[in-house]
């Protein structure tokens, strides 16, 4: 998976999806309109980890200082998209 | 949404404390005895979550001096140092920090966390990178806040995982500002500084360690870590605090870099705040002196950490790292925090009660900080007190449902 950057949106919610999945032990549904806070109950610092996982899993940097626009999956797949794209 | 409505999960947290007869985050020292002493609900208390590392704030030599500053220079500045002056006094003791660490120079801040957040704020900009450790303080990542510089954050002391992130940059890693702890505050673990000295060494950058809860407390003077290891002259910028070991309250920034004068014309904490008052600045001067001669002092420290430290890991504790002033108990279930905490203070032990998400990996931490001022019945009596907890650990777990 590591800097694959030919990947599309599908394919990067689907990797956030899947790593989502990991974390909420599929107690959850989880999909493009998933709050991360709301609906998966989690902290500031649990989102922040969250980001480390999420970072090599696309071998990218996420600043910390995008993740107050990011409310949904489909926010971050959105950042995420923008930043594969800016490398 | 109303104004006040973002507090209602904090007023239900509260009022659930309230249930639970426990308030761990608005204590009470109704009268302060000495650096280790003090009465809570009427009762005398070994104090064990003071960060006085050194027990100074009741040094003779270290009063009279700030006795000598209120009698000669009043008992405030009114004013920062950019519009309303600098005192004398704040210099000498930029120069003395700057002569301690055999670094150029020195800024005095007003208080600690005016320490991370000046410096980082004042140095930092929007196209600037900082890499952070996970488990840093909060003013340092407030610090990059407030500079919106693109903060990075690594696993907590994982050299590979700073190393891997720094690649990632690119050519942007050899200006990126890496920033770890000497002492880390929550668990008491010390950062792994020459393996992170070894990846600067390689991948370039620059380091700020904040040795905050390791001034005075490591190193053959009391200088942290750096010197423990030492590293000194590969730290670019050492950030401490005046309000832990110095016994006082205010922050630092010392640092070889020609460039740090000019953070006090960036740095809108700094240029924004009143200065310290002299009675602070003559104390810690004199405070100074005696951390750096205080090898007597690291030495009781160090004998009373330790005792602590194996005489909780004997009961059964599972502590958060290896002896330091710092020892965290770690308790996974918040509320059997609460109620350990609340029946330490009964016992006349005080502690810190450290819940998520200001604790790494969720867990809620029983934190105490030794002091060397604590006599060896004091360290005794709090040992006596977990003890005690220790056996009816199960019956708290018990009354809680959680055993």
């Amino acid at each position: 998976m590591t800097g694959d950057i030919t990947l599309d949106y599908p394919q990067i919610l689907a990797e956030i999806c899947a790593e989502l999945a990991t974390l909420t032990q599929g107690r959850v549904e989880v999909g493009e309109d998933t709050d991360l806070l709301g609906d998966l109950g989690l902290d500031s610092l649990q989102v922040m980890n969250l980001m480390l996982q999420i970072e090599d899993r696309f071998d990218i940097s996420i600043p910390v200082n995008i993740l107050p626009d990011v409310k949904t999956v489909r926010d971050l797949a959105m950042q995420i998209d923008n930043l594969l794209r800016a490398r | 949404m109303g104004l006040f409505d973002k507090f209602q999960g904090l007023a239900a947290a509260r009022g659930e404390l309230e249930k639970l007869g426990v308030d761990p985050f608005g204590v009470e020292i109704e009268r302060i005895l000495s650096p280790t002493e003090g009465i809570i609900h009427g009762r005398r208390t070994v104090l064990a979550g003071t960060n006085n590392y050194l027990g100074l704030t009741f040094d003779p030599d270290c009063i009279a001096a700030a006795k000598r500053a209120l009698d000669t220079e009043g008992t405030g500045t009114t004013g920062s140092r950019m519009a309303n002056g600098s005192y004398a006094n704040h210099r000498k003791l930029e120069r003395e920090l700057a002569a301690f660490y055999e670094m150029r120079d020195a800024i005095v801040f007003s208080t600690g966390y005016q320490a991370n957040l000046g410096l980082l704020s004042g140095l930092m900009g929007p196209d600037d990178v900082v890499l952070l450790d996970a488990d840093c303080h909060a003013s340092i990542y407030d610090g990059c806040r407030l500079a919106g510089a693109e903060v990075i954050r690594f696993r907590h002391n994982n050299v590979e995982d700073l190393a891997k992130r720094m690649r990632r940059l690119g050519p942007r890693a050899a200006d990126t500002l890496i920033v770890i702890e000497g002492i880390y505050s929550m668990l008491g673990d010390r950062a792994p500084l020459r393996e992170i000295v070894e990846v600067k060494r390689e991948l370039g950058g620059y380091l700020l360690v904040d040795e905050a809860h390791s001034v005075g407390v490591l190193g053959d003077r009391g200088r942290g870590l750096v010197e423990e290891m030492d590293v000194l002259a590969d730290a670019d910028f050492i950030v401490g605090t005046f309000s832990k070991s110095l016994g006082g309250a205010g922050g630092f920034c010392v640092s070889n870099l020609p460039a740090l004068d000019l953070v006090r014309y960036s740095s809108r904490p700094y240029i924004f705040t009143a200065s310290p008052s002299p009675a602070t600045i003559a104390s810690t001067r004199q405070a100074l002196v005696k951390l750096e001669a205080g090898r007597d002092l690291r030495a009781r420290l160090r004998v009373n950490y330790e005792r602590l430290h194996s005489a909780l890991e004997a009961m059964g504790y599972t502590l958060g790292a290896p002896p330091s002033p710092v020892i965290a108990v770690v308790l996974g279930e918040r509320n059997e925090a609460l109620q350990f905490w609340k029946r330490l203070v009964e016992h006349g032990v005080y502690v810190n009660l450290m819940l998520p998400p200001a604790t790494p990996n969720g867990v809620s931490l029983i934190r105490c900080s030794v002091s060397a001022a604590h006599s060896s019945e004091q360290i005794d009596a709090v040992c006596r007190a977990f003890s005690d907890l220790r056996s009816a650990a199960g019956i708290v777990a018990a009354e809680l449902g959680t055993g």
